[in-house]
C-alpha cells in the first residue's frame, strides 16, 4: 500500500523571483495514475523531479507511504523513473539496463536473469536483450525504459513525458498498453505529461498545473465539465473552449444576442459582480438556423467530424470562435452563417474562478 | 540552376581547402620525414648534401644505444622515463577525476574559479619557479632522485587533465546519471558502471597529453635531475659531441625518443575514435 502526499511543497530555483513549484498539496492514492499535465514553465516536472528526490525542497514535506522523504536520497525512495529521453545506459546491452537497479541492490546474478527475463516477455523485449540501446528503435528504447521501471517493481513509478519522443501512431499505441500495464501491476504512478490528450485518456486523475500552482485535480471527465477556473477550461480540450469575455452588463450578451441561462444560471450570475466571461465547448456552438450571424474563416474536415472556425462580430472586435459539427458539414469558408448555443455555459468570475454553469441559449 | 553552381562553387572551395590542408600538413612532417632519413645515413651523408637516394644503415641507432660504463644509457634513461611518466599520469588521474566529477557533475560553489585557479597556475613561466623549486628539492633531498619529477609532472600535468575531464564529463546527459541515482548506484557505482565508461575516450585522451608532455618535459628534467635518474630528452642530448659529425646520431636518438609518444598517439586515437562513434543516448 503506497500513497503519495505532498505537504505544501515548494522548490524555488536559485535567481528565480517565484517558486517553480508553489505550496503544492497533493495526494496520490494506493495504485492511482495520476497524470500532471500543464503548459511549459507550469512546475509539473519540478514536481516530479522533487518526488523523485532530483530536486531538493524550499518548503513543505513530501511523503511517500507514511515516510517522510523530503530529505530521503533518490535511490532510498524505492522509485523508478522513466525518463523523457529514456536515460539507457550506452555502455549497457539491454539485459544490463534492465537489471542495473537489482544488481546495484545486490540481488544475486540468476535471480537477477529470472526477472529481467520475465520484464522481457511482458513488454515484447526478449530477442532483444543482448542488443546496445542505440541498435534499437525508438518504441524499443522505450519498452527498456518501461522495463528498466517495472523490474525493480518499485513502490512508485514516475514517468517524465516518456512518449514524447515517439511518432504520433506509436505514441497512441503505447499510450494505451502502458496504461494497461500500469492498472495491471497496481503501481502508484505519477506521470507527467504537457500533452492534455493523454492526460485526459491515461490518468485516472489529472492534476493541472500553471506557474508552479495547482490549478485543479480531477477526474478527466470533471475536468472538462466543471473546470475550476477559467485556465483549466481553456486548457483541457482540444479545440479548446470557447472563451468569451463579456463585460459586466446584465444580460449577458454574445454579439448582438443576449444569453438566456436556465435557472440555475441565473442565480448563479445573480451573485456575480463586475466582468463576466463565458465557456462554451465546441460541442456546444452550433452552425444552423440561429439568431446570431458569423462568417467562417476555416473548415477542418477530421472525417468523423468538422472543426469551423468562425468569426463574429463582439464589442466592436472580431472575435475567433470553433464550432465542431458532425458530418456532413456543407458550408464553406466566407460563408455567413447563423449560430446558437446548445449546450452549457460555464460563468466565469472577474478573478477567473468558475461561478457556476447551465444550460443556454442565444436568444433573438 | 543556381543550385547547381552553388554546388560547383562548394566543390571548388573545398578542393582548394583540401589542397591548404596537405601543404601544410606536408610542411608539418617535412622535419619528421628528414629527421628519419638522416638517422639511416652515415654522418658525412647526413651533415653534407641532402640527398633522398641513399644506402640506408642502421650504425647510427647501434651507436647511440651502445652503453659504456659511466655514461647514461638509452636503457637507463628509457627505463627512468617511463617510469616516471607512467607513475606521473596515474597520480594525475587518481586526482583529476575526483576533481573533474565535483566541477562537471556536482558543481562545488563557485566552480568557475576553482576552474580559474587550476589554470592559473600555469600562467607562471617555468623558469620564473625554477629556483624555488630548485631550493625546495635540495631541502628535501629531492635533487637528482626519480621522486622529484614525477611530483613536478604531476602538478603540471593536473590543472589540463582537470579541464580536459571536466568538459568531457559534462557531456555525460545528466539524465544517466540520475537514473543511476534512482537506480540504486552508489557514487562509486554511478562513476565506475555509467559515468568512466563513457568518458573513457576522454580519458584515454587525456592519459595521453600527460603522457606526452612528461614524456617530452626537459627543462625540469635538465635542472633537477640530470645524472642518475636522467629521462630520454637528456639522454638524447648525451649524443651533441663537440668534436665531429653528430646529425645522424643525434637523428637517430631522436626518433628512438619519439617512438613511444607516437605509439601511444596511435593506439589511443584508435580508442577515441571508437568512443566517439559509441553513440548518444537518443
Amino acid at each position: 500500500m503506497t500513497s503519495v502526499r505532498f505537504e505544501k511543497a515548494m522548490r524555488m530555483y536559485a535567481g528565480t523571483t517565484s517558486p517553480a513549484v508553489n505550496a503544492l498539496d497533493l495526494e496520490i492514492g494506493d495504485g492511482e495514475l495520476l497524470v500532471l499535465v500543464g503548459p511549459s514553465g507550469s512546475g509539473k516536472s519540478t514536481a516530479l523531479r522533487m518526488l523523485a528526490g532530483l530536486e531538493p525542497l524550499d518548503g513543505g514535506a513530501i511523503y511517500i507511504g507514511d515516510k517522510d522523504v523530503s530529505t530521503t536520497r533518490p535511490r532510498d525512495r524505492d522509485i523508478a523513473m522513466v525518463f523523457q529521453n529514456y536515460a539507457l545506459y550506452p555502455n549497457l546491452t539491454v539485459a544490463e539496463n534492465m537489471g542495473f537497479a537489482l544488481k546495484q541492490a545486490g540481488v544475486p546474478k540468476e535471480e537477477r536473469i529470472k526477472q529481467v527475463q520475465e520484464a522481457a516477455r511482458v513488454l515484447d523485449l526478449e530477442p532483444y536483450l543482448d542488443r546496445k540501446p542505440k541498435n534499437l528503435s525508438g518504441g524499443q528504447r522505450q519498452r527498456v525504459a518501461m522495463g528498466r521501471a517495472i523490474v525493480r517493481r518499485p513502490a512508485v513509478f514516475l514517468m517524465d513525458e516518456p512518449l514524447s519522443n515517439l511518432d504520433a501512431k506509436l505514441r497512441v499505441q503505447t499510450r494505451t498498453e502502458l496504461a494497461e500495464l500500469q492498472s495491471r501491476l497496481a503501481v502508484t504512478t505519477v506521470y507527467v505529461t504537457h500533452d492534455q490528450v493523454e492526460a485526459m485518456t491515461m490518468g485516472d486523475r489529472v492534476a493541472v498545473l500553471k506557474d508552479g500552482f495547482l490549478q485543479q485535480c480531477d477526474a478527466p471527465g470533471v475536468l472538462y465539465h466543471e473546470p475550476a477556473n477559467i485556465f483549466v477550461a481553456g486548457f483541457i480540450g482540444s479545440p479548446a473552449m470557447n472563451l468569451v469575455s463579456v463585460g459586466s452588463e446584465r444580460p449577458l450578451h454574445l454579439g448582438t444576442s443576449a444569453i438566456g441561462f436556465d435557472p440555475a444560471g441565473e442565480a448563479a450570475l445573480s451573485g456575480l459582480v463586475g466582468a463576466v466571461s463565458v465557456g462554451f465547448r465546441p460541442e456546444a456552438l452550433q452552425i444552423g438556423d440561429g439568431p446570431l450571424r458569423a462568417r467562417i474563416r476555416t473548415v477542418e474536415d477530421l472525417g468523423s467530424e468538422v472543426f469551423v472556425h468562425l468569426a463574429l462580430e463582439h464589442g466592436g472586435e472580431s472575435l475567433a470562435l470553433v464550432s465542431k459539427m458532425p458530418v456532413p458539414f456543407s458550408g464553406h469558408p466566407g460563408d455567413d452563417v447563423g449560430v446558437q448555443i446548445n449546450g452549457t455555459v460555464h460563468l466565469f468570475d472577474a478573478d477567473g474562478l468558475r461561478a457556476g454553469s447551465s444550460n443556454a441559449r442565444l436568444l433573438s | 540552376m543556381t543550385k547547381e553552381r552553388a554546388v560547383g562553387e562548394k566543390r571548388w572551395v573545398n578542393g582548394v581547402f583540401g589542397l591548404m590542408a596537405w601543404i601544410l600538413g606536408a610542411l608539418f612532417f617535412f622535419p619528421v620525414a628528414w629527421m628519419v632519413l638522416s638517422s639511416f645515413k652515415t654522418e658525412q651523408e647526413a651533415a653534407t648534401s641532402p640527398k633522398i637516394t641513399f644506402t640506408p644503415t642502421l650504425d647510427r641507432y647501434r651507436e647511440v644505444t651502445k652503453s659504456t660504463r659511466g655514461l647514461l644509457s638509452f636503457g637507463q634513461a628509457f627505463s627512468n622515463s617511463a617510469l616516471i611518466v607512467v607513475s606521473s599520469t596515474i597520480i594525475v588521474l587518481l586526482l583529476a577525476i575526483p576533481a573533474a566529477y565535483a566541477l562537471a557533475i556536482r558543481p562545488v560553489p563557485k566552480w568557475r574559479d576553482v576552474l580559474f585557479f587550476f589554470i592559473s597556475t600555469k600562467f607562471l613561466p617555468l623558469v620564473a619557479s625554477i629556483l624555488p623549486l630548485w631550493i625546495l628539492a635540495k631541502q628535501f633531498h629531492l635533487l637528482n632522485t626519480r621522486l622529484v619529477l614525477v611530483i613536478l609532472y604531476t602538478g603540471m600535468n593536473l590543472p589540463l587533465a582537470v579541464w580536459m575531464l571536466r568538459s568531457f564529463f559534462s557531456e555525460v546527459p545528466r539524465e544517466l546519471i540520475e537514473a543511476a541515482e534512482i537506480d540504486g548506484a552508489s557514487l562509486r557505482g554511478q562513476l565506475t558502471s555509467i559515468i568512466l565508461p563513457m568518458a573513457a575516450p576522454g580519458i584515454a585522451a587525456t592519459a595521453l597529453l600527460c603522457v606526452i608532455f612528461a614524456w617530452n618535459e626537459y627543462f625540469f628534467a635538465v635542472q633537477l635531475n640530470p645524472v642518475s635518474g636522467a629521462t630520454v630528452p637528456i639522454w638524447v642530448t648525451t649524443t651533441i659531441s663537440t668534436r665531429g659529425n653528430f646529425l645522424a646520431k643525434l637523428s637517430a636518438a631522436s626518433v628512438l625518443a619519439s617512438i613511444p609518444v607516437v605509439l601511444a598517439g596511435w593506439i589511443a586515437q584508435k580508442r577515441m575514435i571508437r568512443g566517439l562513434a559509441m553513440g548518444a543516448i537518443k
